[in-house]
């Protein structure tokens, strides 16, 4: 099962799908308030969609930081499950990241990225994974030896099955068309913050609590 | 509580840095390297308390640290002036509307007498960077100032998340060295 799942195929020979549907593939098998982290643009936008979850966090800027927020939710909280989806653009500009999260090997942690090849919201310019650059290839590069492209729909839902028994870090690539999202978030970043927070049960009143203890 | 939290004598700056982060359950080191603060690198290193990454960029550490903190466990970014230089759109997008209380121990260089002509230029945005985005900051130059003003900056932080900026000046840091430039 697992050298099946995780046997992978090169970036041309996968099938093209479609980000959304994917989306709620993987949100439909989240059942114990698994964090997702849903980085900027498109990505977020249809993680909005698949249904607003207190579990998931929303990126409205800070472009390429979905994975390391996503390696800090997983070292905070070893005994929850966490997702960074990332479009390729995004990645992209923070490949250092596979590194970092290689060299910590967090068992609960896995990144999805949807690649289309484009920077899509700004106008589908292209990016560098449509002339040649293969992130799987990259993330095995950077020591992240389970980096795979999802062939289709079943294999994309066997890797998350496999994300979901805490045999991370896993690297889960899809092709992705251009399709627009099904959806637009609510942009109130501290509300969102906020509720991701509930949803992660973590209460800033902990943290007031630790600041009077120490005063 | 109150005693651990009360001045040492004899203590360096570094040593004071580790008791505070002890002190406000700061457990989570991120860093990007510099020389002068390397023995506070070492010495958070060799301390188990602490789980310490250098990943390869600071807006990475900033990400790290804020995942962290939504996950309940209290982090910092250490870096030095030019780390901070590529940090704005990650603090403009991220720190400040999410309202994280981001904790950065900048190592101030290109001041009193540093040898990098990069430094120097770069020295120059911290802080219209840290004004503009309405960030508290505040310069430690005195040894006896240490604890006070970190302590205080990292419980202002947490209590209304906020980020804070605590800048060691060569003031504090360099005093005393030789060679200029940390």
């Amino acid at each position: 099962m697992q050298t099946h799942a995780l046997s992978s195929a090169g970036r041309d020979a996968v099938k093209i799908m479609n980000r959304s549907d994917l989306t709620r593939r993987l949100v439909a098998k989240l059942k114990h308030e698994e964090a997702v982290i849903g980085g900027i643009g498109h990505t977020h936008f249809d993680l909005w969609a698949s249904g607003q979850r207190p579990q998931n966090f929303y990126m409205l800027g800070s472009m390429g930081l979905a994975a390391p927020i996503a390696l800090g939710v997983a070292l905070a909280q070893p005994a929850r499950q966490v997702f960074a989806l990332e479009g390729d653009g995004s990645l992209l500009m923070q490949l250092g990241t596979l590194g970092t999260i290689a060299q910590l090997g967090p068992k609960n942690l896995a990144i999805i990225v949807w690649d289309n090849g484009a920077y899509q919201i700004t106008g589908a310019q292209p990016t560098l994974t449509s002339t040649g650059v293969d992130l799987v290839a990259v993330a095995r590069g950077a020591g992240l030896a389970q980096s795979v492209w999802a062939t289709d729909e079943a294999h994309f839902e066997a890797l998350v099955d496999q994300a979901l028994k805490g045999a991370g870090p896993l690297f889960i690539c899809a092709r992705t068309d251009k399709q627009p999202p099904a959806g637009v978030t609510e942009r109130d970043a501290a509300k969102i913050r906020t509720r991701f927070m509930e949803g992660l049960k973590v209460s800033t009143r902990g943290n007031q609590q630790t600041y009077d203890r120490a005063a | 509580m109150a005693q651990e939290t009360a001045g040492k004598a004899g203590e360096t700056w570094d040593e004071t840095i580790v008791r505070v982060l002890k002190a406000n359950d700061v457990r989570l080191i991120t860093y990007v390297p510099d020389k002068v603060l390397a023995p506070l690198i070492k010495r958070l290193h060799a301390d188990d308390y602490f789980t310490v990454i250098c990943p390869a960029r600071e807006e990475e550490a900033i990400g790290i640290v804020t995942g962290a903190y939504m996950g309940g466990l209290r982090g910092i970014v250490l870096m030095q002036t030019s780390g901070f230089a590529t940090l704005p759109n990650a603090l403009a997008s991220l720190t400040v509307p999410y309202q994280i209380p981001m904790l950065m121990l900048i190592s101030e260089r290109g001041t009193l007498g540093d040898f990098q002509l990069g430094q120097v230029i770069v020295c120059r945005t911290m802080r219209p960077i840290l004004e503009s985005l309405n960030i508290e900051h505040y310069a430690i130059e005195r040894q006896d100032d240490v604890e006070f003003i970190t302590d205080r900056m990292i419980k202002q932080a947490f209590a209304t998340q906020a980020a804070a900026a605590m800048i060691l000046s060569p003031l504090l840091t360099s005093r005393g060295n030789k060679k200029n430039g940390g």
